[in-house]
Order: C-alpha cells, then sequence, then structure tokens
C-alpha cells in the first residue's frame, strides 16, 4: 500500500482511502482515552466528567491544583517515595541475574535449555493473580508478607522475563569471535565480559532493565497483596483512588505517568536504532 | 600422524589425553559453565516465585486444622459408622470436649468453625457458641476438686506435680533472670506422671507449650485451665492407683483425691454438647466432621467445579450456589472475544504499518507504543471517564442528538464495558507480533499473484493472508493468556456481568477468607494457562517473543 | 570508564542505602489502618494531627484497608510479623478478629481515659463495647440517600425504605452493596416479612428465595457498589437516583460538597466502628499505640471527630459536646444516626446469624448476581 497507482480503478480509489479511514479510527481508539485524561487532570472541579466551562475554554475552568495536591499531600508523596525506592532495587536484581542467566542461556550447549527457559518465563505467562495469591500465601509462611524486602523481591521475579527475552534477543547478534579474539589476546573472563560483551549487549541490557523497572513501577496486583501499609507505591495509591475517594488528582498522576512513559519510549526507541546500528557493523 | 595417536588409534590431543575424551571435557566444561551462569538466576526464581506457586498448589487440597484441633476426636470418630444414622457415643462427646476445651483455650475453634462452616452452614456459630460454654464443664470438676483441697487451684502445684524436676529447676533459674526477652525453658513431663496421668499430662504439655510460644510465660505463674481438671478425674478414674507413681504431698493429695472421685458430680458431655448448640445432637454435623478429618481434601476442588463433598459421597452444588462454572464459562467467552477484537482492530494497523514506508511507520507505532507503555490504571481510569453515563461518550451522543439526555447508554459495568477497556490495553500485544510477522511477507508474492491474473481479494486470501497466520497465531495466544488472568480493569469497569475468575480467587483470598478454594480456582486456571502456554511454545517457540517493536 | 564506574558505584550505594531509610523510618512510625475517604479525614483532623502536635517524633502511616483488615492481619500472623499497630473496623470483623485471637483483649479502664466527671470508661462506653477486644469509636448507620432533582419523580420524594424497590413510581438508577447483608434484610422488610421475624424467614430457602425475588424486581437497575465511596460519586455524578452507603458519607456530599441529594431515614441499619489491637505487638510498639488510644478515645476526642463527619461518639460523655461543623458551623447534632428524629425506625444487624449464613448466602448472592 506505499502509494496509490495512477492507473488504479474507482472501487480501488474507494477501498484505498476507506482502508486508511479505518486505521485512522483504529488509532483514535488506542490513543483517544490517553488524550482525554490529559485536559481533565486540569479540571479546576473535583469532578471526573468535562464541566461546561471546560468545554467553552473558560480559563477558570482549568486549573492546576490537582498537580499542587499531588506534590503536597503526603500519601502521594509517600507512594512516589515507595515506588522510586522498591523499582531501581527490584530492577538491579532482575538485570544483574537475568544478564547472567540470558549469557549462560546463549551458549552453545545448555543442558534442560527448554525446561529452564519455561520456568524463567514462567512469571510473565503465569497470571498475576495467581502468582499474587502463591506469594501472599508463602511469604506470609516465610515472615515476607508485608516487608519491604517481600516486595522487592516479588517484583524482581516478575521483571526477570523481560530482562531474558531483551537479553537473549540482543545475544542472537552477538558475534562469539569477538571474545575468543580478547580471551586470545590475554583479557580474562571478566575483563572480556565488561570491555567486550557488555558494551554490546547493553542496548539489551538497558531496555530489559527498563521493562523490568516499569514492571515494578506499574504493578498493583501483587503489590496489594505482599505489601502493607507501608510499601504503598503510586499504582496503589491509584487503585485505591479509584475504587476509594474518586479525586482527579489520579488524572494529574496519570498525566505525569504518560509523560514519563513518553521519555522511556524515546529512551527505548533510540537504544534499539544504536543496538541495529552496533550489530549492523560486526561481522556476521 | 603416529604421535597423535595412541595405541588404540584413537586421536590424541595436545595434553595428552584421547581427543574424545578431551573433547567430551571442555563440553561438560562449556555445559558446567552455562549452568554456573543460569543458577543464581534459576535458584532465585525458584524460591521467590515457584516456591509461591507450589505452596498454592498444596493449600488447594491442605486440610489439616480438623486434625490438629480436634486429633482425640478424630481418632475416636474412626469407629463410628456415619450412615448408621446414629449420633456418636459418650466416648466421642468426651474426646470432642477434651479437644475443644484446649482449642477454645487457644483461640483455635472458631477458626475449625469457619473452615467447616463453609460445608456446613452453621457450624461457625455452632464452635463459637460451644467454645464459650467449655471452660463452665471444666469448672463443674474445678470446683469440686477445691473443695476437696485448696492446693489443688495453685499454679505451682500442677507445675510441680507434672513437670520434670530438672525442668523445674531451670525453670526458677529463668524466674529469678527476670530476662523478659528470652523464653522460659521447655517443658517435661515427669517421668511416671505420663503413665499414670496420660491425659492430664498431655493436656498439661500442651498448656506448658502454648504459653511458652505465645506469651513467653511460664505454667507456675498461669492460671490452670479448667479442662485440667476434667482431665484428672477421667484420669482418677481410670487409674484409682495413680498416686503410687508420686510421692510426697503430690502422692498424698492424689489419693484422697482418687478415693473422693467417685462420688463426684460427673459430667455428662453428650448433654452438655447438646445444651450449648443442638447441632452437636445432629448426625450430620458428625458426618461433616469425619467426612473432612483428613489431612488432604478434594473438597475445594470439588467447589471450585460447583460440586460438594458431602457425608453420602459426591454430588453437584444445589442449583442456586451453582457459580464458578458459569465464571469460568464466561472468563473463557470475554477472554475469547477481547481476542477476536484484537484480531479485528489490530490486523488493518499491522497491515499498514508493514507496508508504509519506514519512517512513517514508526511514526506511526508510537501511537501504537504509547499506550502499551502507559500504566494500567491510566488507562483503566480512562475509559471510566469515556464510558459512564455522564462521561465523554454519552456527552458527546447527547450533544450530537443521537441519544436522549434521558436515556444515556449504559456502557460501564457490564460486559461492555470489559471488553471495550481489555480490548484496548491488549491490542498492542496483538498488533506487535503480527507486524513482525508481516514486516517478512515480501511484496512481490501479492503482485506476482495479482500479475497472475488473481483479484485484489484472492490474492490477500491466498497468497498474504496464509503466510500472516503465525502472526495471528502469536498475538491471539498471547491476548488470550493475559487476559484470562485480569483483575484490575474487570474490577474497576466490569460490573457484575463483566467480572473474570481472577475477582472470584481475590475475593475469596482478601473478604472470604476461603483460601483453600481461591487456591483451588487458581489452580484450575493455572493449568489452563500452562496448556496455553505449551502450545504457543509449540506454535511460535518462547525465543521468538518480541517486546516493543 | 573510570567515571561510569565511579557513577555506577554511587548509583548503586544509593540504592543500596535506600532499604535502610525505610527500615529507620520504621521505628518511629504507627501504622494506623482505616476507611479511607470522608471517614478517614475526619480521623486525621481530629485525632492523627492533634497526636502530631504532642508527638512529632511519632510518625503516622495511613492505609485504607480496613475492607481487608482480616485477611490481611490472618496472613501477618501467619508470618509472624505484625506490621499494622492499630485497625479501624466494624464491630463484626472486630469479633472474627477476637474469636480468631488475632486482636488483643483490653481491660477498658485501664486502657481508655475516664470521662471528664470520672465515669469509668467501661460504664461511658456501655454496651457498645461488644467485645472483649472492641473499643467503640462510633456509631453509625447504613442508610440511603437520593437526588432531590429527578424530574420523572414529579415532585415526590421517597421516604420509606420499600421506595428504594418502587420503580414506578422512583424510576431511575440504584446503587447497593455487593454483598447480601443489609440487601436480604430490606428486601424481606419491603416484601411484608415482620422487623423481628426477618432472620427466621431467611435461615430458610423458602425465605431466600423470596428476598431474592423482590431484589431481582430492580436487579436491572442497580449498580453494585464495594467501597464505601462509590454511591456518593454515583449519586454526585447522577449516575444513580438512589443508594445505600455508610450516612457519614452522604453527609459530606450533601452537606459539604452542596450536592441536590437528601437522607432517607427509615429501616436504617445501626452499625458500630472501632479499633482493635492486633495481638503479636512487640512491646514499645504496642506501648505507642496505647498511648495513642487513651488520647484519640477520649470524651473530648470523640465529640471532636464528629465535627467532622456526622457519625455519633461512642460515649455517652461526648454527646453533649458534639457542636458545631469545623468548617460550616452548621449544628451537628441532627445529622446523627442518634438522633431521635432520625431514629424512629432502625434496624439491628445480627451478627452471629450472619457469621453462620455468610459463606452460604454469599456463595447464592454471587450466583444470583453473576445470572
Amino acid at each position: 500500500m506505499s502509494g496509490l497507482p495512477p492507473y488504479a480503478s474507482t472501487g480501488q480509489r474507494i477501498w484505498y482511502y476507506a482502508f486508511r479511514v479505518i486505521c485512522g479510527l483504529i488509532f483514535f481508539f488506542l490513543i483517544a482515552p490517553i488524550l482525554t485524561i490529559i485536559p481533565l487532570s486540569f479540571n479546576a472541579e473535583d469532578f471526573f466528567t468535562f464541566t461546561p466551562g471546560m468545554l467553552a475554554f473558560e480559563a477558570d475552568a482549568y486549573s492546576l491544583k490537582h498537580y499542587q495536591d499531588f506534590l503536597t499531600s503526603p500519601d502521594w508523596q509517600a507512594a512516589l517515595r515507595n515506588s522510586l525506592s522498591i523499582a531501581p532495587v527490584a530492577t538491579l536484581l532482575s538485570v544483574s541475574f537475568g544478564t547472567l542467566a540470558a549469557i549462560g542461556l546463549s551458549q552453545d550447549h545448555v543442558p534442560f535449555r527448554r525446561a529452564i527457559m519455561a520456568i524463567l518465563i514462567s512469571p510473565m505467562i503465569v497470571p498475576l493473580i495467581i502468582s499474587a495469591a502463591g506469594m501472599y500465601f508463602f511469604y506470609s509462611r516465610i515472615g515476607l508478607q508485608g516487608t519491604y524486602v517481600g516486595v522487592v523481591l516479588a517484583h524482581a521475579a516478575l521483571g526477570i522475563p523481560f530482562v531474558i527475552i531483551t537479553v537473549t534477543a540482543t545475544l542472537v547478534g552477538f558475534d562469539r569471535s569477538l571474545t575468543r579474539a580478547s580471551a586470545s589476546m590475554g583479557a580474562n573472563p571478566v575483563t572480556t565480559f565488561f570491555k567486550v560483551q557488555m558494551p554490546l549487549i547493553l542496548p539489551g541490557v538497558i531496555s530489559g532493565g527498563l521493562f523490568a523497572f516499569i514492571t515494578s513501577f506499574d504493578e498493583v496486583v501483587v503489590v496489594l497483596f505482599v505489601g502493607s501499609a507501608a510499601q504503598k507505591t503510586l499504582p496503589w495509591q491509584m487503585f485505591i483512588g479509584l475504587r476509594e475517594q474518586i479525586s482527579p488528582t489520579i488524572l494529574a498522576v496519570a498525566t505525569i505517568l504518560v509523560a514519563i512513559s513518553v521519555v522511556l519510549l524515546t529512551v527505548v526507541e533510540l537504544l534499539r536504532r544504536r543496538s541495529e546500528r552496533l550489530r549492523g557493523m560486526s561481522p556476521g | 600422524m603416529s604421535d597423535t595417536t595412541d595405541a588404540a588409534g584413537r586421536i590424541i590431543s595436545a595434553d595428552g589425553r584421547p581427543l574424545k575424551s578431551s573433547l567430551n571435557r571442555a563440553l561438560r566444561r562449556e555445559k558446567l559453565r552455562a549452568l554456573a551462569l543460569i543458577a543464581p538466576l534459576l535458584i532465585f526464581v525458584l524460591i521467590t516465585f515457584i516456591a509461591p506457586i507450589a505452596d498454592m498448589l498444596f493449600r488447594s487440597v491442605e486440610n489439616d486444622i480438623v486434625s490438629n484441633t480436634m486429633p482425640r476426636t478424630v481418632a475416636s470418630l474412626r469407629d463410628w459408622d456415619s450412615t448408621s444414622g446414629e449420633v456418636p457415643g459418650a466416648g466421642v462427646f468426651e474426646s470432642a470436649y477434651f479437644d475443644l476445651a484446649v482449642a477454645a483455650q487457644k483461640k483455635l475453634h472458631s477458626q475449625l468453625g469457619t473452615r467447616l462452616n463453609y460445608e456446613l452452614t452453621g457450624m461457625s456459630s455452632m464452635f463459637r457458641r460451644t467454645g464459650r460454654r467449655m471452660d463452665d464443664v471444666g469448672e463443674v470438676y474445678m470446683d469440686q476438686f477445691a473443695a476437696l483441697d485448696q492446693a489443688w487451684e495453685s499454679p505451682e502445684v500442677w507445675a510441680a506435680m507434672i513437670g520434670d524436676a530438672d525442668w523445674l529447676a531451670s525453670e526458677k533459674a529463668w524466674a529469678k533472670a527476670q530476662n523478659p526477652g528470652t523464653p522460659p525453658p521447655a517443658f517435661e513431663v515427669k517421668e511416671g506422671a505420663q503413665a499414670a496421668l496420660p491425659l492430664t499430662a498431655a493436656l498439661y504439655k500442651d498448656f506448658a507449650a502454648y504459653l511458652r510460644l505465645n506469651d513467653g510465660d511460664s505454667p507456675t505463674q498461669e492460671e490452670p485451665w479448667p479442662v485440667f481438671y476434667a482431665a484428672l478425674y477421667t484420669d482418677l478414674i481410670n487409674r484409682p492407683d495413680a498416686a503410687t507413681a508420686f510421692s510426697g504431698a503430690d502422692a498424698q493429695r492424689l489419693q484422697t483425691s482418687a478415693a473422693a472421685v467417685t462420688n463426684f458430680e460427673a459430667v455428662d458431655y453428650k448433654a452438655a454438647f447438646v445444651k450449648a448448640d443442638d447441632g452437636w445432637g445432629q448426625v450430620n454435623t458428625w458426618a461433616t466432621i469425619k467426612a473432612f478429618s483428613p489431612k488432604y481434601t478434594p473438597g475445594y476442588f470439588l467447589n471450585a467445579v460447583d460440586m460438594q463433598k458431602t457425608p453420602q459421597g459426591i454430588s453437584a452444588q444445589p442449583e442456586s450456589q451453582q457459580i464458578y462454572i458459569l465464571l469460568f464459562k464466561r472468563t473463557l467467552f470475554l477472554s475469547l472475544t477481547i481476542m477476536f477484537s484484537c484480531i479485528a482492530l489490530g490486523y488493518p494497523v499491522a497491515w499498514l504499518l508493514a507496508n508504509l514506508p519506514a519512517r512513517s511507520a514508526n511514526l506511526l507505532l508510537i501511537l501504537v507504543l504509547l499506550p502499551f507503555w502507559t500504566s494500567l490504571l491510566v488507562r483503566t481510569s480512562a475509559w471510566k471517564v469515556l464510558l459512564q453515563q455522564q462521561g465523554v461518550i454519552n456527552d458527546t451522543l447527547v450533544w450530537i442528538g443521537l441519544v436522549n439526555d434521558t436515556d444515556r447508554l449504559v456502557l460501564i459495568n457490564n460486559q461492555f464495558g470489559t471488553i471495550v477497556a481489555m480490548t484496548h490495553i491488549l491490542l498492542p500485544f496483538m498488533i506487535l507480533p503480527l507486524y513482525s510477522v508481516m514486516k517478512t511477507i515480501p511484496p512481490s508474492y501479492l503482485r506476482a499473484a495479482k500479475s497472475l491474473g488473481a483479484t485484489n481479494w484472492t490474492a490477500f486470501w491466498r497468497v498474504y493472508f496464509p503466510q500472516s497466520v503465525p502472526g495471528i497465531g502469536a498475538g491471539s495466544i498471547l491476548v488470550f493468556i493475559l487476559s484470562i488472568g485480569y483483575y484490575i480493569t474487570p474490577e474497576l469497569v466490569g460490573g457484575t456481568t463483566g467480572t473474570f475468575i481472577s475477582n472470584r480467587i481475590a475475593y475469596h483470598i482478601s473478604s472470604s477468607l476461603n483460601w483453600g478454594l481461591a487456591a483451588a480456582l487458581g489452580t484450575i486456571l493455572l493449568v489452563v494457562v500452562l496448556a496455553l502456554y505449551w502450545a504457543y511454545d509449540r506454535i511460535v517457540g518462547i525465543d521468538n517473543v518480541k517486546l516493543g517493536g | 570508564m573510570t567515571f561510569s564506574r565511579l557513577s555506577i558505584l554511587s548509583i548503586t550505594a544509593t540504592i543500596a542505602a535506600a532499604p535502610l531509610a525505610v527500615a529507620q523510618d520504621m521505628a518511629n512510625s504507627m501504622t494506623i489502618i482505616s476507611w479511607g475517604g470522608a471517614y478517614q479525614v475526619s480521623q486525621t483532623k481530629a485525632y492523627f494531627e492533634p497526636y502530631q502536635k504532642l508527638h512529632p517524633e511519632v510518625k503516622i502511616i495511613t492505609d485504607e484497608s480496613s475492607n481487608e483488615a482480616v485477611a490481611k492481619l490472618r496472613a501477618m500472623n501467619e508470618a509472624g510479623n505484625i506490621t499494622w499497630d492499630l485497625v479501624d473496623v466494624t464491630a463484626a470483623d472486630a469479633m472474627r478478629l477476637c474469636d480468631e485471637g488475632l486482636a488483643l483483649e483490653y481491660d477498658p479502664d485501664e486502657l481508655l481515659a475516664d470521662a471528664p466527671d470520672g465515669t469509668p470508661a467501661s460504664e461511658d462506653f456501655g454496651d457498645l463495647i461488644v467485645s472483649d477486644c472492641f473499643i467503640p469509636q462510633i456509631v453509625y448507620s447504613i442508610t440511603f440517600g437520593y437526588r432531590s432533582d429527578v424530574a420523572e419523580w414529579n415532585g415526590k420524594e421517597p421516604d420509606d425504605i420499600c421506595d428504594v424497590f418502587d420503580l414506578k413510581t422512583f424510576p431511575g438508577q440504584r446503587s447497593l452493596e455487593k454483598r447480601p447483608i443489609n440487601n436480604m434484610e430490606w428486601a424481606l422488610l419491603c416484601d411484608g416479612v415482620a422487623k423481628e421475624d426477618i432472620y427466621d424467614v431467611l435461615a430458610t430457602n423458602e425465605g431466600q428465595d423470596r428476598a431474592f425475588a423482590k431484589l431481582d424486581t430492580i436487579k436491572d437497575s442497580v449498580v453494585w457498589w464495594s467501597a464505601g465511596a462509590d454511591t456518593p460519586q454515583l449519586l454526585a455524578d447522577g449516575e444513580v437516583v438512589i443508594g445505600s452507603t455508610y450516612n457519614g458519607r452522604l453527609f459530606s456530599v450533601i452537606v459539604e460538597q452542596n450536592q441536590p441529594v437528601k437522607m432517607l431515614w427509615d429501616a436504617q441499619v445501626y452499625d458500630l466502628d472501632g479499633w482493635i489491637i492486633p495481638t503479636g505487638l512487640p512491646a514499645d510498639r504496642l506501648a505507642r499505640v496505647k498511648d495513642f488510644v487513651y488520647f484519640a478515645t477520649d470524651t473530648q476526642r470523640l465529640a471532636d471527630q464528629a465535627a467532622y463527619i456526622s457519625y455519633g461518639p461512642a460515649r455517652a460523655s461526648s454527646a453533649p459536646l458534639v457542636g458545631k461543623h469545623a468548617d460550616l458551623g452548621i449544628d451537628m447534632a441532627p445529622h446523627m444516626p442518634t438522633d431521635p428524629a432520625n431514629a424512629t425506625n432502625t434496624f439491628l444487624q445480627n451478627y452471629e446469624w450472619w457469621a453462620d449464613y455468610r459463606d452460604d448466602l454469599d456463595a447464592k448472592f454471587q450466583a444470583w448476581l453473576a445470572k
């Protein structure tokens, strides 16, 4: 569909444009919900709906008060702090274990590869509610329920499949002769890893890390069960907000999160391009 | 070559070993190194993730609360035939008294009542009410013993009578040290006391262990439980010569008591139980306790598929209580609907993306990736805003004049709300695999088909579509697996008809506290998902999962 | 390279230090669990903020988990790691927790302050101490609110509980709680069962079918709520025209947010709410929480809470001190469920009965909902 040939019949023309309109509508469906909440977050009223003033674009129907609310409310601030103290640690755990394991998995002879892969990927496949239930019961038994460590471990486990998948994907294109070359020139395995292998698979590691971070940062089901009040994260606070005290502050938070997503998305895209460039340069 | 082969003609490597074994060694070393790299993560996942899942599977059949709380009753019910139509004999009621009196002291009886109430309505209050009356029974004997000898009311006397001499000594040292952080020494029964007063000694041991674990207290300082007097009475009736095993004041007191107990007013346990709650006089109560006395039960799984285990065998739940099969069916139906909606919406978009020049495709891809990266809760709340009766969509429809202000459409808190919101949330998971498959289909095939005279439709349907089927398969299974376990979105927009089995699992975990049933429902769901995962691995291969373009 | 390794090191160090900082925070913090919404705001204003002014060293962490309190406490107890210090629960939940040994039994006269005139706490609270673990706080009721601007009602306003079931005179969506408790009783009451026979009738299969049949008549017009804030929000948004919820939540919609909503005081269900202290707290935390409870349940504090929300204080000695709304300056007494004008026809829930029938009726209720 790269352009309409000049000899196209009327029917083809109609279909060509109709198809574009259909696709446009689907894109609208994808993006509209996110676009709706952005203006609503500037609502001067405490409602979830557009006020007549907003529709008439009156300046005083808009305000930043919900953003102010988010920045000053101790509840939201505590939730933000918790999210920021849980997600990085969980990410660090999944990235460091995950990268090592991905390197191990990409070797030529790995016994029980399929079974190991299935186990490592399982946190992504098993429905969250089941993971949450299992962790709730088991962490209760071993004294981790309602603790910071428990939430971090749970989130690290959930992030691992993403790291495994992205890092093994970069390793597929990795030229093994580079490590051999490095070894033959006298580098020890650790030096080889940090100086040769790591820079090349770094884009995969970082984007896996970003996925793991987002998984933890956006996760609500498991933290609801495994966490306690002292580990209340942003999504948890939002969930309570949606179920309990319905306030547009949620929409302000949502808008901020969308902005963060856009930034992260750009980072991932840039990394992907860099990875393609790097791998394009390597032989084979 | 002679220097590189050995006598048997095997090739020798540089270190003098046969090449074959040397290669094998290298291979083994390589395997070990790979495993060593994988091991930390594997252990981590096994502990933090697989163990919890295994624990859940275990909970779905675990049922040791009955035999742990009422061990004596379970043992004496073994000889009772639940089909006889007769309430068990006095021996069972006596066992039940000792079990429940101890359980009531430890506050375990109402948990057992709650457990059995899942099977027979009314058990909960029966256990609670009965638990409250148990002390009255023991006090009948307590008063008689106290009237005989004031010493029977003293905690120290009991401790000295049943406790081992060494234990008594270390307990004294502990009490003197007055160290609140350390628990008292573990209780030991005196040699001889166990044989002479078996029931009393067993209960007392339980008492001492309970105090030590829960309050960090020693039995020498706590009032003895009333049930001890009933136990002592039973022991003395059974073994009038029990005093011979003791010495000093203990022996004397037991001697006089043993002589006196035959004239004591005895409690009719059965009458006391039936007075506390008439449920104890019904065969069904006992039959249920007996039916659920084994340590493992299929009961939760039966409940999870709308069946029940009754003393008469396995049967279907009454129709008014059947809900889980319906919920499983609905979960499947909604997941399938969402999956097909995703195919219908995702296919054209993926096709467009795959056939546009890279620059514009990348730009449009952002429109797909942005929702994918946006918080699930944000998207769900957006749909709440859009779909409400006073929400954006209804407002727009009213404003255009398509809908009357008084009969706005009900778009949320029903299946429609769940389908729309979840289709939106899962659509990127369909588009991305489809897109990556379609990008590999050369456009020249379509042109070739057309140049050979195929119409547009035939060219698409016979040439292009079959090649895109792997993408549809991958996307469908991914969407289906994800949607079947959804909890948050249906909870917020699903109302009563748009909720999934997950919502019921969450309900049983946090509200009804029927954790066994929650685990059984979760296990069934897990089996379905694992079967799908297996299919996914078969069709696409798990290595081929791609994320975020 | 050196630079990046340094920065990685420092990032690692920061991350490693984060949990330590959290752990230190915990040492002086007290986790209090409540219901969220307007109710928790009233507690914050009347108890938490004044207490923190007196004890700036104590950090109060709040959480809106009272709904799942029994489940979470049971899990914590199994884990042997109690992270909550004080929990706001209904009387029924307090009884359940006390039965299971998850809540601390206390002596009212030792733990709680005397009334200003010297009346001991046990007398001041009287028979509202329904369980050995329950520290009463407020008397509330579950009742209906309705919109006063519904055109289709032709100026009529509901004044009888059975108007909820009358779709002809009062058309529109209703909101009811997504559980059988209260709904079954109201249904039977409006199906002609006398108040005192309700639980006997409800214990039979026919009685349950009768209640469901009555609920069937309005089922298509019902939005089911599970959080206390739902009905006020639904009423304010105009999503429903009549709905059940806690009377205090309705008060804040009517009086504080000035919405066109009114109260229906008929056959409202009386209930109690209060604190429980979990068992198994270490001595220092127990001492801290006891100090807070002593402060937060004294006569003045309970009366203060009534300045923010229309729940009746549980102490007899607090009632005369109930004054005006803190911000609006209106008299609070007429908005209390305990006010004689509002309490002409009230309904008492049977906790014990529900403890038995909850599982059974809940399964039936959910099956009924799903059909």
